[in-house]
């Protein structure tokens, strides 16, 4: 993945919602990233690094990653199971038909400011 | 000075994901049902495409066009237009991947040139690469992933995760399985937990081997799309 990008983006929309807000800065940011997401952990933190001296609001913000394990759903008996990047049989019937429900995600969940008032 | 919480519950791809969304409903409105190819480099995206092509047109009488993205040169472009598909070149430059905001220019070019209404199918040929495309909706019907047997039987353990995303697997040049020692039945393994919704098919796509059958499943895809099922796989 090319996780300079992500964080581009990342912070326009991070910026956008700071000034929306009246922040005087970002303190942090909290993502949600699957482990099947393409996302390299470490890449990551060297682009945030890099690209959030861009802006005075986010010079100083850190970044929280909240990796979110792959979850499905089978088709054929209803069970809700975990599973790592291998493994999407249902574990309960053996059926094929199995749905991803989490593990893919790549969000921007929250992030904490500070306003003059 | 206060300290507070913003929820922002936003998806950082959430730029590409509406581009993406506005694309699949113009595809969805012209009936125009949309491929995007996968695979590494040199494995035979575009013999698999003008294979598929030559059955899509004379079984079924579909016309298909091409999307070819490429970090340089106009080669696969001239091939496919040499083969009678429309066809436009997208060069990202360096970009390891396609984004909606070029395929959205290159559907405005097919359009003009020959009206989406008229088409059945668009390939999209991505850019050579097993990861960076996976994560890029491109609006697309269907998501197919090409592994030739000289890459090798432990690809899907190395790349899981375009493996796990394609909605159809496409094991090519199965002519040559012997030489390579490549392992079928454990490749059949793997993919059996990783993805095991996707259909599989083994083809030659320059000796028509399982082609049909390629073709066949595809076109059955495109009408069913067309008789209202157009979810992306």
């Amino acid at each position: 993945m090319h996780e300079l990008g992500l964080v581009s983006g990342i912070l326009d929309i991070v910026l956008d919602t700071a000034r929306g807000a009246g922040a005087s800065r970002v303190v942090s940011v909290s993502l949600r990233i699957g482990d099947m997401a393409e996302v390299n952990d470490e890449s990551l933190a060297f682009a945030w690094e890099v690209l959030r001296d861009d802006d005075p609001l986010t010079a100083e913000a850190s970044l929280e990653v909240e990796y979110v394990h792959p979850r499905s759903v089978c088709g054929a008996c209803g069970a809700s199971f975990g599973h790592d990047r291998f493994h999407l049989r249902c574990p309960v019937c053996g059926s094929r038909e199995t749905r991803l429900v989490a593990g893919r995600e790549m969000d921007i969940a929250s992030m904490e400011i500070e306003t003059d008032d | 000075m206060a300290e507070k919480t913003v929820d922002i519950n936003s998806s950082i791809m959430s730029r590409n994901e509406r581009l993406a969304g506005e694309l699949r409903a113009r595809f969805a409105g012209a009936g125009t049902y949309v491929v995007n190819v996968l695979s590494s480099p040199g494995s035979g995206k575009s013999s698999t495409i003008l294979a598929t092509n030559e059955r899509l047109a004379s079984a079924w009488g579909m016309r298909c066009a091409v999307i070819e993205g490429d970090i340089a040169s106009d080669v696969d472009a001239r091939l496919m237009k040499a083969a009678g598909m429309p066809a436009i070149q997208i060069n990202t430059g360096g970009l390891c991947h396609l984004e909606g905001n070029m395929i959205r220019q290159a559907v405005d070019a097919l359009d003009g040139a020959v009206g989406l209404d008229a088409l059945d199918v668009i390939f999209i040929e991505n850019v050579g690469n097993l990861v960076c495309p996976v994560d890029f909706d491109l609006g697309e019907n269907l998501s197919v992933m090409i592994l030739s047997v000289p890459e090798g039987d432990d690809k899907p353990l190395k790349y899981p995760g375009i493996f796990q995303h394609a909605g159809a697997l496409l094991l090519n040049k199965i002519d040559v399985a012997p030489a390579f020692d490549f392992d079928l039945e454990g490749y059949g393994r793997v993919l059996d937990d990783l993805n095991p919704t996707a259909p599989r098919f083994e083809v030659s796509a320059t000796r028509g081997t399982g082609m049909d059958a390629w073709a066949g499943w595809l076109a059955a895809q495109v009408e069913a799309a067309r008789s209202g099922d157009s979810s992306r796989r």
